[in-house]
């Protein structure tokens, strides 16, 4: 209850004022906006953890009422769900920045767009309101748009159309599913019980039709290799870490507890899409050359959990999917920032022609692979305990098919040792024996990254707690 | 003593990660201390020079707390926490010298296969989870009847996966040979006498569940003997003396299973305490040997005993251990599983006792071709330091005289260690001293003794130099194809299928001309185009809600 009245306003305004001074001054001095986003960055990350602290002791679960009246409604609000994913957007924008210390073309422009990005994140992750969560979803696309389409590889131009498309079909869908639920007299229910019955699959699928891309959920998975691999690498950061958690958000938010008949109803099929999504992510990751590919289909590999996660209906279950998604977002995070970095020094991604790097740029390296160990859900590491409360609870409702999801677990070993064989281990190539390791800047930024997956690996319950009581108000009562 | 970490605590879901010490764990402590110790003090001498030596203790360091926290967990949740980061150490440590193509392979297939079994624990786990609601193993264990013996053969077979993958039982085995790749060190602490004796220990720690499941007994016998004996054969004919002891250890492993399979837990962790003493003595030994002669090939070896006389001495010690020769520690354990798996299953016996007199013949050939007879190298072997040579004392006395620790060791364990069988010893000690005697007499006449086989024995020679090929069938019947799947579904289904329909889609709506082809074409005015139009909606919308 106490969130309510914090100024969380501030999380929204700050990077938005720092986006226009890095504008302003990025044009005479394009040092001074880096400079201007970088500490907006620390700010919002400083004004976050004030605002959002009360949510890791538990204490800010907020029950939900989308049925009282519009002048009641406070438009921002933080609760448990929002709170770690607030937390993770603040972290990232700091990584994001810093990954792009280096860019040259148009600095403040570039800058601007990462701060723009950010509040547009934060505001989705805050909305309280439908509309005005739509309203920060789309505009999320801006800034994301010009990031690829502008400061992206050889083919941005094709993939942020594709990006654009893509999730612009189905948030068109997930408008027509808004609309409905704020301009269609009957199809909510009185007293903040949701959406009623004979509404519920209509309104949920069109919801579920914008969140499902941006999740993804496979089938609807493929703008995202290309998405990530024109991206520069803020870009392939903010994608992975914070943009895909939209949609896991959308669902737990929003699609499941406006309709959560058809959510349950929707189960079994959510599941086998998420199983499938976690061994046909992991197969198509092992069929790469393109290192950021790997990366990029991995991210479907492991949002396939958070999609079983949550179709399995129970509290801890839902806990699972918050962790899942936090945890992807620090690894993933990681992992693009690396690959990203190995660029910008070799420019190619092409595995075959990398070795031994763990010999010639041993920080990079060992990075590297301590990333891609937490990829593989290596205990003590942010992503086991996610996906393993996943296997547990999924057992529960759906018994020996997780063996399939046992295959994926093998091969998400099989996938990422096979890019610390290829890239870190091995003969040292010779095309690449002068890299020069990671510069200050990268440092940092890996810095607060290895020491958020460690400590997520050591202290889940963080995460957990924050993420639980929410997780509680979608499980019917007595269920 | 205990300890207890709030590690996923919260509404609906209660995951504490605890620690605590009873006689089964500290068994297990003692034996990762000691070891530990020893390898630690030899690697200051063995690893002497090499790049990588923060890495190289720092993931010994890591690797010990592991351990400490599988054997100690009073949680299966904890257990595998422990259970994975081993495996993580043994990848790192394997590849320590990553650059080389092979040793950044073995890395990888050694976790790789080992994972493939865990994924088995996991669903254990979970089937365990639902069935019981908890995966405190103090309470899985009090009543494991009310389980039901279909989800109790369910659960125990699918732990005794994640066991044999992690304590390298056919057909899971095939990664310990490569992982020999590893520092010498290494080998001897994890791939010897630490980690690889986890499945053991998990099932003794699981116990209650094994016994109330005897369909899974009956597997874990048959794996076990089997294992044990067609190791030995393969070990016969390896010409790498790592290769020749990492088969043993499989093998020995074997033994310990079939005891388990049995229902004599305290044999087969009897057998695991001295085997990590004798076993881990022979690896540090066979390292003393590649660090003074510099070959792990024992045909480039031969007459090592007047250069490294301490070497030698504690080797053969280690040696009979391992074969069951009294009084030393392995005759009393082994002894005690032969024993216990001849009154199960006397088939699973007989298959232990040829086991036996095969491990006495390799040992007795390793023996023979490292040091004695003629040195055949090129080299100028000398004797170990100091620093190398006192862990081997230590641990020779300790493969010497733990035998006689075996009645404490079963009342300490709670347990009878039943007194040793008289005529099982007789049978045990006439396999061993014909096996060495065989060993010996034929690998005195010519260092590769086996070109003078008949033809027939010198194929079965052959194919078990190579493993009978599992190797290669495991790599074309699975391996390959999983790869080909992958490369398949990459082109066809997620390039052709589902991102053609995308592609499709979109040039098909560009071809019709409008918004799309402006689209296409990178302008930046169909935003606005588009977002007017989202404007509009959104506006309308909202007027109609403010009615």
């Amino acid at each position: 209850m106490n969130a309510m009245s914090q100024p969380l306003w501030l999380l929204l305004l700050l990077p938005a004022v720092g986006a226009v001074c890095a504008l302003a001054l990025g044009r005479a001095r394009p040092d001074a906006a880096k400079v201007v986003a970088l500490l907006t960055a620390l700010l919002q990350a400083v004004v976050t953890a004030y605002l959002i602290a009360p949510v890791f002791s538990g204490s800010a679960v907020r029950v939900w009422q989308i049925g009282a009246a519009a002048a009641a409604r406070t438009p921002l609000v933080v609760e448990g769900l929002s709170g770690s994913l607030v937390a993770l957007t603040a972290l990232l924008g700091i990584v994001a920045v810093l990954a792009s210390w280096k860019v040259d073309l148009r600095p403040g422009s570039h800058f601007a767009l990462l701060l723009l990005l950010q509040a547009a994140v934060t505001a989705v992750f805050l909305a309280n309101e439908l509309v005005l969560f739509y309203v920060a979803w789309e505009a999320v696309l801006i800034p994301m748009y010009f990031l690829i389409g502008v400061w992206g590889h050889e083919q941005r131009r094709h993939a942020a159309m594709k990006f654009f498309l893509f999730t612009f079909a189905g948030s068109a869908l997930m408008l027509v599913g808004i609309l409905l639920l704020v301009a269609v007299p009957g199809v909510l229910a009185p007293e903040g019980r949701g959406v009623v019955a004979a509404w519920q699959p209509l309104v949920f699928w069109l919801l579920m039709a914008g969140f499902a891309v941006k999740v993804p959920i496979w089938p609807l998975h493929t703008w995202l290799p290309d998405a990530h691999v024109e991206a520069p690498t803020a870009g392939s950061i903010m994608l992975a870490g914070v943009l895909l958690k939209m949609g896991g958000y959308g669902m737990l938010r929003w699609a499941y507890p406006l309709a959560p008949e058809a959510a349950a109803a929707a189960g079994p099929l959510l599941a086998a899409l998420g199983i499938i999504g976690i061994v046909y992510g992991a197969l198509m990751a092992l069929a790469q050359t393109d290192l950021k590919r790997l990366v990029a289909y991995s991210s479907v590999s492991h949002m396939g959990f958070f999609v079983l996660a949550v179709s399995v209906g129970t509290q801890a279950a839902y806990t699972a999917a918050v962790l899942v998604m936090v945890a992807h977002g620090l690894t993933s995070a990681l992992l693009f920032l690396l690959v990203g970095s190995l660029y910008d020094r070799t420019h190619t991604r092409d595995m075959s022609r990398f070795g031994g790097l763990v010999r010639t740029i041993p920080l990079w390296g060992g990075t590297f692979v301590f990333a891609c160990l937490a990829s593989l859900g290596l205990p003590g590491l942010a992503g086991f305990p996610g996906e393993l409360l996943t296997v547990l609870e999924g057992f529960g409702r759906y018994g020996w098919w997780m063996g399939i999801v046992a295959v994926g677990v093998v091969l998400a070993g099989v996938y990422n040792l096979r890019a610390i064989r290829r890239v870190g281990h091995g003969a040292v190539s010779a095309e690449w024996a002068d890299l020069p390791d990671l510069a200050l800047h990268e440092k940092v930024a890996v810095t607060l990254l290895v020491l958020s997956i460690v400590a997520m690996g050591i202290y889940p319950t963080l995460v957990a707690v924050a993420a639980s009581g929410w997780a509680g108000l979608l499980v019917p009562a007595g269920g | 003593m205990s300890l207890s970490w709030p590690w996923l605590v919260s509404g609906g879901v209660s995951i504490p990660l605890e620690f605590g010490i009873d006689p089964l764990a500290a068994v297990m402590l003692a034996v990762i201390g000691v070891v530990t110790l020893c390898v630690v003090v030899f690697s200051i001498g063995y690893m002497k020079g090499e790049r990588g030596l923060v890495r190289y203790f720092g993931v010994i360091a890591l690797f010990a707390l592991a351990m400490v926290m599988l054997v100690t967990a009073r949680s299966l949740v904890g257990l595998f926490v422990g259970w994975e980061l081993v495996g993580a150490c043994s990848y790192l440590l394997i590849g320590f010298w990553y650059e080389k193509p092979s040793a950044a392979e073995a890395a990888r297939k050694a976790f790789i296969v080992t994972r493939v079994g865990d994924a088995g624990l996991l669903l254990g786990m979970a089937l365990l989870w639902r069935e019981a609601g908890s995966l405190d193993i103090a309470t899985l264990l009090g009543r494991p009847e009310s389980l039901g013996s279909g989800v109790l053969v369910a659960a125990t077979l699918l732990l005794f996966a994640g066991a044999a993958g992690k304590s390298a039982q056919f057909p899971l085995h095939t990664w310990l040979p490569d992982a020999m790749e590893g520092p010498t060190p290494v080998s001897a602490l994890i791939h010897a006498a630490t980690m690889v004796a986890a499945g053991v220990f998990l099932v003794a720690r699981m116990w209650p569940l094994f016994a109330a499941a005897p369909t899974t007994l009956s597997v874990v016998i048959a794996i076990g003997a089997f294992t044990a004996l067609a190791a030995a054969t393969v070990a016969m004919a390896q010409s790498d003396i790592k290769k020749v002891l990492a088969y043993s250890t499989i093998s020995q492993l074997g033994f310990m299973f079939a005891a388990l399979g049995a229902g004599a837990w305290v044999a087969a962790l009897f057998h695991l305490v001295t085997h990590a003493a004798f076993k881990a003595l022979l690896f540090l030994s066979s390292g003393s040997v590649i660090h003074g002669s510099g070959t792990q090939d024992l045909r480039e070896m031969g007459g090592l005993s007047r250069k490294m006389p301490v070497t030698t001495v504690v080797w053969v010690v280690g040696g009979l251990a391992l074969a069951g020769v009294p009084p030393l520690a392995g005759f009393f354990s082994k002894d005690a599983v032969i024993a216990s798996v001849l009154h199960a299953s006397p088939l699973a016996g007989v298959a232990l006792v040829l086991a036996s007199v095969l491990t006495g013949a390799y040992v007795a050939r390793a023996t023979r071709l490292a040091f004695f007879g003629e040195y055949r190298g090129t080299s100028h072997p000398h004797e170990s330091p100091a620093v190398m040579t006192g862990p081997l004392l230590v641990l020779a006395v300790l493969a010497a005289v733990l035998g006689l620790a075996a009645t404490a060791f079963g009342t300490f364990l709670g347990a009878e260690h039943e007194a040793i069988s008289i005529p099982v010893a007789v049978v045990s000690v006439l396999a061993a001293g014909l096996g060495i005697a065989m060993g010996w007499i034929v690998w005195s006449r010519d260092a590769v003794a086996e070109q003078y086989f008949a033809p027939a024995l010198r194929r079965v020679w052959e194919a078990a130099r190579t493993g009978y090929g599992l190797d290669t069938l495991l790599d074309r019947v699975v391996v390959r194809p999983v790869a080909a799947v992958a490369r398949l579904a990459y082109g066809f289904v997620d390039g052709v299928a589902i991102d053609g329909v995308v592609e499709g889609t979109a040039s098909a709506a560009s071809g019709l001309g409008g918004l799309l082809a402006r689209l296409s074409n990178g302008e930046i005015g169909w935003y606005g185009t588009l977002m007017g139009l989202g404007t509009v909606l959104v506006i309308a919308a909202t007027i109609w809600l403010a009615r």
